[in-house]
């Protein structure tokens, strides 16, 4: 997976453009495309991380939204019990300051992707599918359940949580934090993909039992490659719940995963970049049509169609064309 | 260094494998021959765990192996080039060899890229270019070279020239003449016993499932009914 100039030419001007997002919403009298700019980036960081395990490992999970969710839910949590002043099962205290909420949030994700990851991997294809989408919905069950966290109205609480020298409070700050987030979350699946578990991610997703005969395990590969998605998702969901100040059993439920789906796939399967692409279009569609009409999916289906009919490597391919080799070149099983 | 005796495989209801022997020593290169049908892939996939024993005894450096995970068999230094190549298509030469290269031996001199460069020169000229994109011949010698770099102990060929043109085929042969020269153990399933015939130290000649006649070069010169009878030469 190397840029093409093309490719680099586009990643920069997408880069100059969300850096300089805010001035452009003040200059134009729009404020709330910030907050549109913040909820498209978060996407993207959940999207990219499902296009680690779609695109790249071949594991069509339909459960991301589980990780999403827990990473959110952490976050209100831990909210909760430090303005509670009580403690989560009665012995982890509530916390607000990011760096121990975040890293809390993706660590809990991934022990959450290694634990479930640990199960499903044992399965394939449709089975696959179904056993991620079961684990996600048990997930949206228990906090619905979960009265003391809200049930069904979810959680709301006052404040994002705190950075020394930074202050998420502001619009402004907390969307260049998400940008920063996405940037560093790209760099890193960015190194995954080109490194040598990249390749053997690839080469399993192409040729399964003849990795094996080379000395691969393909359950171990995968399942590393589950839990750095499902942590980038609870990355993502801790975010989100920043963003918005609260979190809801929504945020697990399956018709995210669905949404995480479809970013992907009007993204390009597979491209990584694409899952930012992706985010834009999905958010820019449903803010656009859902003034028209609440039923603004009827539009959508239709423009799904037509990326997965028309542009199979998505909204990056056409964009950024196609590339010169690696992960993302020639994916004709995509 | 590898023994396989009284091995037995079937694909569902219909037995393949009836009782096959055979035997690596270190550092020889051995020969499987027999016509089309006769089982020679199957004892591969059997060897390497692709496909389950229904009986007899496969043992690797005097260990039992039969019935293991193909990872597994594969770690303990067994290198399959397997028959059709299926090298991955969309990464690139260089990213197909070092993908899955290992050195779990501890060999000293372990393959390298440029190693392997070095045995088939134009896998260097195309090391950046996708594997999809190469000739019959090069992804043959990238599935060689990928198999090597996993620093085997034993290299199994399953029909490595098989569809190839006599050049290409001839270049293979050669390199696979001077693996056997620095000392590589080879275990070898081909039809070209012409090519085979000067290359090999052993021969072993399946029919119907079952090891019917194994010998050395000179001992399959001297039984020309051998190849007549079972590999139908000479008729």
């Amino acid at each position: 997976m190397v840029e093409t100039r093309r490719q680099a030419v586009v990643l920069l001007a997408t880069l100059v453009l969300l850096l300089v997002l805010p001035a452009l919403a003040t200059a134009v009298g729009m404020p709330y495309l910030l907050t549109l700019g913040s909820q498209v980036v978060i996407y993207a960081i959940a999207a990219a991380s499902l296009d680690l395990l779609i695109g790249y490992a071949g594991l069509p999970s339909f459960g991301h939204a589980g990780f999403f969710g827990l990473g959110a839910y952490v976050v209100g949590i831990l909210a909760f019990h430090a303005a509670d002043q009580s403690r989560f099962l009665g012995l982890v205290g509530g916390a607000t300051q990011a760096w121990i909420v975040w890293p809390a949030a993706i660590g809990v994700c991934a022990l959450a992707a290694l634990a479930t990851g640990a199960l499903s991997l044992r399965t394939a294809g449709v089975s696959f599918i179904m056993i991620t989408l079961a684990f996600a919905q048990m997930l949206y069950f228990l906090f619905v359940a979960l009265k003391i966290y809200g049930g069904t109205d979810g959680l709301g609480f006052d404040s994002r949580n705190t950075l020394p020298g930074i202050d998420p409070s502001s619009d402004t700050e907390f969307y260049y934090i998400c940008v920063m987030a996405l940037v560093l979350v790209l760099g890193v699946f960015r190194f995954l993909v080109r490194s040598r578990f990249g390749m053997v991610l690839e080469g399993l997703r192409q040729n399964e039992r003849r990795m094996a005969a080379i000395g691969l395990a393909s359950y171990r590969v995968r399942l590393v490659a589950f839990t750095i998605a499902g942590a980038g998702a609870g990355l993502a969901g801790a975010l989100d719940a920043n963003l918005l100040r609260y979190v809801s059993p929504d945020a697990l439920h399956w018709t995210m995963s669905g949404d995480l789906l479809v970013m992907v796939v009007l993204g390009g399967v597979g491209s990584l970049y694409g899952a930012f692409y992706g985010a834009v279009a999905f958010v820019g569609l449903q803010s656009l049509l859902s003034q028209w009409t609440e039923h603004w999916m009827i539009v959508l289906g239709p423009i799904l169609v037509g990326v997965v009919l028309l542009a199979r490597r998505g909204l990056w391919g056409v964009l950024a064309g196609a590339s010169d080799g690696g992960a993302d070149g020639g994916g004709g099983a995509r | 260094m590898l023994t396989i005796s009284g091995l037995m495989a079937s694909y569902g209801h219909s037995q393949v494998l009836f009782g096959l022997d055979l035997h690596v020593g270190e550092g020889e290169m051995v020969t499987l021959l027999g016509r089309n049908g006769m089982g020679k892939t199957t004892a591969i996939r059997t060897l390497m765990g692709l496909l389950a024993a229904r009986g007899g005894r496969i043992e690797f450096r005097g260990e039992d192996i039969t019935g293991r995970a193909p990872e597994r068999v594969a770690r303990l230094g067994i290198g399959l080039v397997p028959e059709g190549r299926q090298i991955f298509p969309s990464l690139t030469v260089r990213e197909n060899l070092v993908a899955t290269a290992a050195n779990r031996a501890g060999h000293r001199a372990p393959w390298t890229v440029e190693r392997i460069g070095e045995l088939f020169p134009r896998l260097t000229e195309r090391a950046s270019q996708m594997a999809a994109t190469l000739s019959g011949g090069e992804q043959q010698m990238l599935a060689i070279g990928r198999a090597l770099m996993t620093n085997p102990a034993l290299l199994v060929l399953d029909e490595a020239t098989e569809g190839l043109a006599p050049l290409i085929r001839a270049e293979i042969w050669a390199c696979i003449g001077r693996l056997r020269r620095e000392g590589q153990s080879i275990l070898i399933v081909d039809k070209n016993l012409a090519a085979l015939r000067r290359l090999a130290d052993r021969h072993v000649v399946i029919e119907k499932g079952r090891t019917v006649w194994s010998g050395d070069g000179p001992a399959l010169d001297a039984a020309p009914e051998v190849a007549r009878r079972y590999l139908g030469l000479g008729e």
